[in-house]
């Protein structure tokens, strides 16, 4: 089952954060990554720019309204995320653990939805009139 | 008639049901599944006896009626047919109904009815209710919550348990100090709902204090853990004293004047034997040392036995593994009769001042009470107005407002 690890983490700490610790972080985000490639875990995952770069979407009434910013402010902000494969909750939370902005902020997991029933329906339905 | 059947359900519904939601990974297909094989029992065992096993005879039924049910089902659903599958030919017998996975089942469905990621009061619903097999309306009632929001909070726990997949297992040792803690928290939350009722009329209701001292016992029978055993020695303890709270017409007696001939001396006893039992084994923490606490009172012969020494020592210990601002508090109480009220009083004026605590009535009960002893009366009567506004439970309020007439009285004699 596919879980979202959303990374949420205070922005500006990452300003205070001398050189040197940055680095092992980075590093241990690198390890992180490898291993849970390689134990078949990993699907995807991106850091973020910092919520200066963001941009919000909205549609009202047909009406296409853009602002800038993050939709919330927040202590917190989403800084990256993992999508990754898991046998159930307790299997995500494990893994969710060892990223290492755990460590410094918080990991949001949310199961996501298996749309692949519905698929297969349109497919099938698809290949039928084609 | 029917009573071979209903000592079987009173003796193993509990387990049968833990057992078919292992089975079957669903609890309301377990609960339906559950209640067919007993009905099917009040059908055959009047005529056909009672089975050598009743458990494994009932468990089994309620997995072939599940299974019936979700056959049924799966013409207009897909996704049930999946479970149908996984669940077998319904001939061959589930491998895994021996004794010991039973005991295992109760413990998982525990674990997962409080895991910590459903939200707490979904965790104290689902338990009471899976587990202690309590009527949503029986909660409601006890909780003075309205009905459909019980059934709501359960509802919601199950659909999180399955949205997000929360499995139904045993935690792991490495996980289990996290996990056990989230157990144990359920546990004393409802044993202190049924110790001290939060709001209304009566100031205790019995029967949730009972329920969760059955759960502690369940689960220091499935697993003897150190805390497992404190809480369940300090629940027994606080329980002890429960006649000799109240007077008959429902008025609060202090512990200092409490009867204590009217202590239940057996649970006194088992309470003592279970906190040596968790103090002699390594990782116990703050629910051992609470019921430490508690043995020291109940072994003294009269309030003025009280060894304070030995309970501030046990506070000094208990505030390091659990820093809060309450646990600091009672430390200051016991301080004030160790050293004097001025002692205790320093410390929560400190407590107080730092912001602590200011919404918790009774902080200011105890700030009222020492200086009251200290002859501070004005002080003493701000403390106990203070007190009195955040308190909702009748025969606090009834408490506070008779100890503020007395130093009203105390301050002005003439003007009464």
């Amino acid at each position: 089952m596919r879980y979202l690890c959303l990374i949420y983490e205070n922005e500006k700490a990452w300003e205070t954060i001398p050189a040197a610790e940055s680095e092992a972080i980075m590093n241990e985000y690198f390890q992180f990554t490898d291993d849970i490639r390689k134990n078949g875990k990993y699907i995807a995952g991106e850091a973020l720019q910092p919520t200066a770069s963001s941009t919000t979407v909205r549609v009202r009434n047909g009406k296409v309204s853009t602002t800038d910013g993050p939709f919330a402010e927040t202590k917190e902000q989403l800084g990256g995320f993992y999508l990754i494969e898991a046998t159930d909750l307790n299997d995500a939370i494990q893994v969710a653990s060892r990223i290492p902005s755990a460590r410094l902020g918080s990991i949001e997991i949310r199961p996501v939805v298996d749309f692949s029933a519905e698929q297969a329906k349109r497919e099938q339905g698809a290949g039928a009139t084609a | 008639m029917s009573d071979p059947v209903e000592s079987a359900f009173r003796a193993e519904s509990r387990r049968v049901l833990a057992t078919l939601i292992r089975l079957l990974g669903d609890f309301d297909l377990a609960e339906e599944a559950m209640q067919e094989a007993f009905a099917v029992a009040a059908e055959r065992w009047p005529t056909e006896g009672v089975p050598a096993n009743p458990r494994a005879w009932l468990v089994s039924t309620g997995r072939f009626k599940a299974m019936d049910t979700l056959r049924r089902r799966a013409r207009f659903d897909a996704s049930l047919a999946a479970i149908a599958e996984r669940l077998g030919d319904g001939v061959t017998p589930p491998p895994e109904v021996d004794d010991d996975s039973v005991e295992d089942d109760r413990l998982r469905l525990i674990f997962t009815c409080c895991h910590p990621a459903l939200p707490p009061d979904g965790q104290v619903a689902l338990t009471l209710r899976e587990v202690c097999g309590l009527t949503t309306e029986e909660i409601a009632r006890a909780f003075l919550s309205p009905a459909p929001t019980v059934a709501q909070r359960i509802v919601r726990a199950k659909a999180k348990i399955k949205a997000a997949r929360i499995p139904y297992q045993v935690p792991s040792r490495a996980d289990l100090p996290e996990r056990l803690a989230s157990v144990l928290q359920v546990i004393y939350l409802v044993f202190n709902e049924g110790y001290a009722a939060s709001s209304g009329e009566s100031l205790t209701r019995g029967g949730l204090s009972a329920e969760a001292i059955r759960l502690g016992r369940l689960l220091v029978e499935l697993l003897p853990e150190p805390e497992a055993i404190g809480l369940l020695a300090l629940m027994l303890l606080h329980e002890a004293r429960r006649d000799a709270r109240t007077t008959a017409d429902g008025e609060i007696v202090l512990l200092e004047d409490q009867d204590r001939a009217r202590w239940n001396r057996e649970m006194i006893a088992e309470g003592m034997a279970l906190v040596d039992r968790a103090i002699g084994s390594r990782g116990f923490g703050p629910y051992t040392l609470q019921a430490a606490i508690a043995a020291v009172h109940a072994g003294a012969a009269t309030a003025a036995d009280t060894d304070w020494i030995e309970i501030v020592g046990l506070y000094d210990v208990l505030v390091r593994a659990e820093p809060s601002p309450v646990v600091q508090l009672n430390r200051a109480a016991a301080v004030a009769m160790r050293d004097g009220p001025g002692a205790g009083l320093a410390l929560i004026e400190d407590l107080l001042g730092r912001g602590e605590l200011a919404d918790y009535a009774p902080a200011h009960s105890a700030r009222a009470e020492l200086c009251r002893r200290l002859g501070r009366s004005v002080d003493a009567i701000r403390s106990y107005e203070g007190a009195l506004e955040l308190t909702r439970q009748e025969p606090q309020r009834r408490f506070l407002e008779w100890r503020l007439q007395e130093v009203r009285r105390e301050l002005s004699p003439r003007t009464q």
